[in-house]
């Protein structure tokens, strides 16, 4: 025993190393696989506070374009408002009427206050916390489509998964033709992403719109992801290559949504039992 | 004196790294060239600190910068292998005479001969460990072979231009 603490003073130097970085290892382990409050991300205090004061800086240079943004989608909005009263006034529709499911959905405006694009797992920090009501894995969007996923959240801060992270999949569809699928960045290019699963059946148009398809309960149903760009199958395989080029540009990210499904956890577990029942 | 240089280095870890997460995090040439100027501060310990001390150094310093990069571990580690690697390779660059004491590896040291034979190859090392990790392995193996590449360039040129204007003593 003496003989293997002596061993271990000698090669301290490198015992240390060793150390240090099983330490790191499990830190970059911890920090992949588990949601919910980190403390050591820019969902600190400190930290968020800190970003934040350079962005306020450097917001107002984007401020036109943030403008430019919000008055287009104020205009969608009010035509889509106008065409679904329309219709209300000409067909017979049984109106829903139960409150809970008529508002299980709040959108909570949000700041971004951190980005990044340009590297492998990239990540966004946004100025709404717990005390805004928001959870790990709640979704994340704006007015154009699918921004990302709630990673971690702090008291006042939350860190999210952007879509431009290799490991976050978001189940979609191919809105012509209904057929489910899945879409998932591919790691260099931030405006293309790929979609996966398309069966080979499927005629895919190039140009087709890719939305989220609201079967997992985070992201609302129909929100916009891409378009496709390119696609191609090979002889050999189960499913279509699919492009689909981003309606986001994440450089640009000021102002997003965070989607509080208020019926989640209904749905999960209602889900869940029919799973078992099926076993 | 040695409170001085205690207090200097303090203050240097807090410019560096306030320089690299307000200001360099958002530079990036052609998509792809990063530059962590921050490692200059750890590259620039006094070459007599202790091997121990300068692993600990390093750890604090990624995982500081790491907070910012929502990265946790993967600056700290790239960051304590550079450490480790600094002793035994400026042990191999001894020059004449050895170093003297309190001597900081600087330009001025030894000449921009000497000083990119010391600093390149462990920023080289330091991106390399850093970008893999990244990506989570050898996929995306070329793209991230140049990533690495323009990104130590990027970084040695930055180090090079800060060498030049607050290391060199000023000639009239």
């Amino acid at each position: 025993m003496q003989r293997l603490f002596l061993f271990i003073y000698q090669n301290r130097a490198f015992a240390t190393f060793i150390l240090l970085e099983v330490i790191c290892a499990w830190m970059i382990i911890q920090n992949n696989r588990y949601q919910g409050v980190a403390f050591f991300n820019t969902s600190n205090r400190f930290a968020a506070g800190l970003v934040r004061i350079s962005t306020n800086i450097s917001g107002y240079f984007a401020l036109r374009d943030v403008n430019e943004k919000l008055s287009e989608e104020n205009a969608m909005l009010k035509k889509r408002l106008n065409q679904r009263t329309q219709s209300l006034f000409q067909l017979d529709i049984v109106e829903e009427r139960d409150p809970e499911i008529l508002n299980s959905l709040e959108y909570l405006s949000a700041k971004v206050i951190n980005n990044s694009t340009r590297r492998f797992k990239n990540y966004l920090t946004v100025d709404k916390g717990t005390k805004d009501g928001i959870e790990p894995g709640m979704a994340v969007i704006n007015g154009t489509g699918v921004v990302g996923k709630v990673k971690s959240v702090s008291k006042n801060f939350a860190v999210v998964y952007s879509l431009l992270h290799t490991d976050v999949m978001v189940s979609t569809k191919v809105d012509r033709t209904d057929d489910l699928c899945s879409v998932n960045w591919g790691g260099k290019d931030i405006r293309m992403a790929n979609l996966m699963y398309v069966p080979r059946h499927t005629q895919l148009q190039v140009g087709d719109s890719v939305t989220t398809s609201g079967f997992n309960a985070i992201f609302p149903a129909e929100v916009l992801v891409g378009w496709i760009e390119e696609f191609s199958t090979r002889d050999d395989a189960l499913f279509h290559d699919v492009k689909v080029k981003l309606a986001n540009d994440f450089n640009k990210l000021a102002f997003v949504y965070v989607v509080k499904n208020r019926l989640l956890m209904e749905q999960d577990s209602l889900q869940s039992t029919g799973e078992i029942l099926v076993r | 004196m040695i409170n001085r240089t205690i207090i200097s280095q303090v203050l240097g870890f807090f410019l560096y790294s306030l320089a690299q997460v307000l200001f360099f995090k958002d530079m990036v040439l052609f998509d792809r060239g990063f530059c962590y100027i921050y490692i200059a501060f750890l590259l620039l310990l006094p070459v007599e600190l202790g091997v121990l001390l300068q692993m600990i150094m390093g750890f604090l310093v990624g995982a500081t910068i790491d907070i910012f990069y929502d990265s946790m571990g993967m600056h700290a580690s790239a960051c304590v292998l550079i450490m480790y690697l600094r002793t035994y390779w400026l042990n191999l660059l001894t020059p004449q005479g050895g170093y003297d004491p309190g001597a900081v590896p600087v330009m001025k040291l030894n000449g921009w001969n000497w000083f990119m034979a010391y600093s390149l190859p462990l920023i080289f090392v330091h991106h390399t460990l850093l970008f893999y990790i990244e990506a989570g392995g050898l996929q995306w193996f070329g793209f991230t072979l140049s990533k690495v590449l323009l990104s130590t360039g990027f970084t040695f040129l930055v180090l090079l231009l800060t060498q030049y204007f607050f290391y060199m003593p000023r000639t009239r």
